[in-house]
């Protein structure tokens, strides 16, 4: 017997969460200091309380703060591509690639509105042959 | 343990690409240099500190010693990324310091995989070109332009720290390269990571250099003439900061380890005579002129326009070529970095030479992350 059930896309990074079928970020957040990080350490990373940290669903929206117009990488890789650091509205920081914009200097005000998007993982997967699913950046008009 | 300690001697090979020689061959080579130069010999050396990144597992510096003369001493090796030579030459420091030596031995030495450096994480799928870039380009390019979003600075400051650095190397014969860089030639070669261009990425070379530490007990026995005094030498890990480790704080470290050592040594940034810092990529280079506090916040592009760190300028940077142009072993780099401090101050760096030198100061940065200050000045 053949299992033709859709595989579940497995998130491409531990703080991609599922809610059913659809994906957010997971970001943890420090009652004690008020850190915020996607990662899970073993205590606040901010002030090194422990049992002060809470997980919570992080805002889709945010800001670009810095970013980078990539045209070289890693054998394999397609370039160009635009590697963003975004601090989303709650102060969680994250990096990702912003799309739908031009790899340009001109297109990539710092401080712009962007969104996270969620989709496919560029149709790279796994060796099981498993699907990923991924966040992107793109301008927020 | 409130003596001073000195250095006696230090050199360094020329950077280059030495395939057909073990790390243990270069560093060994650079011991002997640095030994000849302090007028010792290895076993007057009572402790050894080893620094390599990709030799470190090896037991490169108990490897070192059979190049150069096993006689039984402690030999530690040290691996802390691009800190890697200085957090060696630290160990040595705090070794004499401590009051348990008189003469210790700190070697850093590398032998560099070819290729783009930070490869990506990977989960199931690699990450790169997913979730943005890992790669050190592109992680040096959002730092500039990072500065750039908050002060202006522009493509074009950025790579004038690269026509500057490869200037200063012509006059190093040590350098790996030896050629002028006009800003055209810089501006447009390869864009690997905006604004970093591929004239604006450290040189992926080997290379090995080491220095002979002494107490100031030993330091007078041998004569003061040629000794360079550690002023201070401090090392500083990632404090904690929102955007790190999505964005690797490469600023916060590098603050936190320079403040400590003006305090170590009671100066004041403005009595600084020469820097060799971290250029590891041109932006970083900008954006170190205000973590060491060589200028204002804002300011580092106007250092670099106004010629402030240009050999002949007030606080000349990287006048051995820097990593842009001498080349980054890695774990050879910090005590590379204090070898040419040592020339200048010694007034023994040529066409080069910082007139009057009396303070210099080097810096490392790896992202890891930690970074390295030292002081330094003629005994
Ligand atoms: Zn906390």
């Amino acid at each position: 017997m053949t299992d033709t059930a859709p595989q579940p896309l497995r998130p491409a990074q531990p703080y991609i969460r599922l809610d059913g079928d659809t994906p957010y970020v997971e970001g943890r957040l420090c009652s004690a200091c008020g850190a915020r990080t996607a990662a899970v350490h073993l205590a606040c990373p901010g002030c090194g309380g422990r049992d002060t940290v809470q997980s919570y669903r992080a805002p889709t929206t945010g800001r670009l703060h810095a970013y980078s117009i990539v045209r070289r990488s890693y054998p394999g890789v397609p370039v160009p591509f635009v590697s963003a650091i975004v601090d989303l509205d709650d102060g969680l920081t994250l990096k990702g690639n912003l799309i739908n914009v031009a790899p340009e200097p001109d297109a990539l005000p710092v401080g712009m509105p962007v969104r996270m998007v969620f989709g496919d993982a560029m149709g790279r997967t796994d060796k099981d042959g498993a699907s990923y699913v991924a966040f992107f950046f793109e301008p927020a008009a | 343990m409130s003596e001073s300690v000195y250095i006696l001697g230090i050199d360094m090979l020329k950077f280059g690409k030495y395939p057909d020689r073990t790390f243990a061959q270069l560093g060994g080579e650079a011991a002997l240099l640095a030994l000849d130069d302090a007028g010792l010999t290895v076993r007057d050396v009572q402790a050894m500190y080893c620094g390599s990144v990709f030799g470190a597992y090896d037991m490169t510096g108990q490897a070192v010693m059979r190049e150069i003369g096993q006689t039984g001493i402690p030999v530690t090796n040290i691996s802390n990324a691009c800190a890697t030579g200085a957090s060696a030459f630290r160990e040595a420091w705090i070794a004499i310091k401590s009051g348990l030596y008189d003469a210790v031995l700190a070697v850093g030495v590398e032998k560099m995989p070819r290729g783009m450096l930070g490869a990506g994480h990977e989960t199931g799928i690699s990450l790169e070109g997913l979730f943005g870039s890992a790669s050190m380009p592109a992680v040096f390019a959002e730092s500039g332009m990072e500065h750039a979003g908050k002060w202006g600075t522009t493509f074009e400051q950025f790579a004038k720290v690269s026509v500057k650095n490869h200037h200063h190397s012509t006059m190093n014969p040590k350098a790996v390269y030896q050629k002028e860089t006009p800003l055209e030639e810089v501006m447009g070669s390869e864009m690997i990571a905006y604004p970093n261009t591929k004239l604006m990425c450290s040189v992926n070379v080997d290379g090995s250099a080491a220095a002979v530490l002494v107490s100031e007990k030993k330091a007078r026995e041998m004569g003061m003439g040629r000794a360079i005094r550690v002023m201070a030498s401090a090392l500083a890990s990632d404090p904690w900061n929102p955007r790190n480790p999505i964005m690797p704080d490469v600023n916060s470290v590098t603050r936190l380890a320079a403040q400590t050592a003006y305090d170590m040594a009671g100066i004041a940034p403005s009595d600084v005579s020469l820097v060799e810092l971290h250029d590891c990529f041109a932006t970083a280079e900008l954006l170190h002129y205000e973590n060491l506090q060589l200028c204002a916040p804002g300011q580092a592009g106007r250092l670099i326009d106004e010629g402030v760190t240009a050999l002949g300028g007030r606080v000349p940077v990287n006048v051995s070529g820097g990593l842009l142009s001498k080349g980054h072993p890695l774990g050879a780099t910090g005590i590379a970095n204090m070898y040419e401090i040592a020339l200048h101050l010694r007034g023994e760096a040529g066409a080069r030479q910082v007139e009057g030198a009396k303070v210099g100061l080097t810096h490392v940065v790896g992202l890891g992350t930690a970074s390295a200050v030292h002081l330094f000045e003629k005994a």
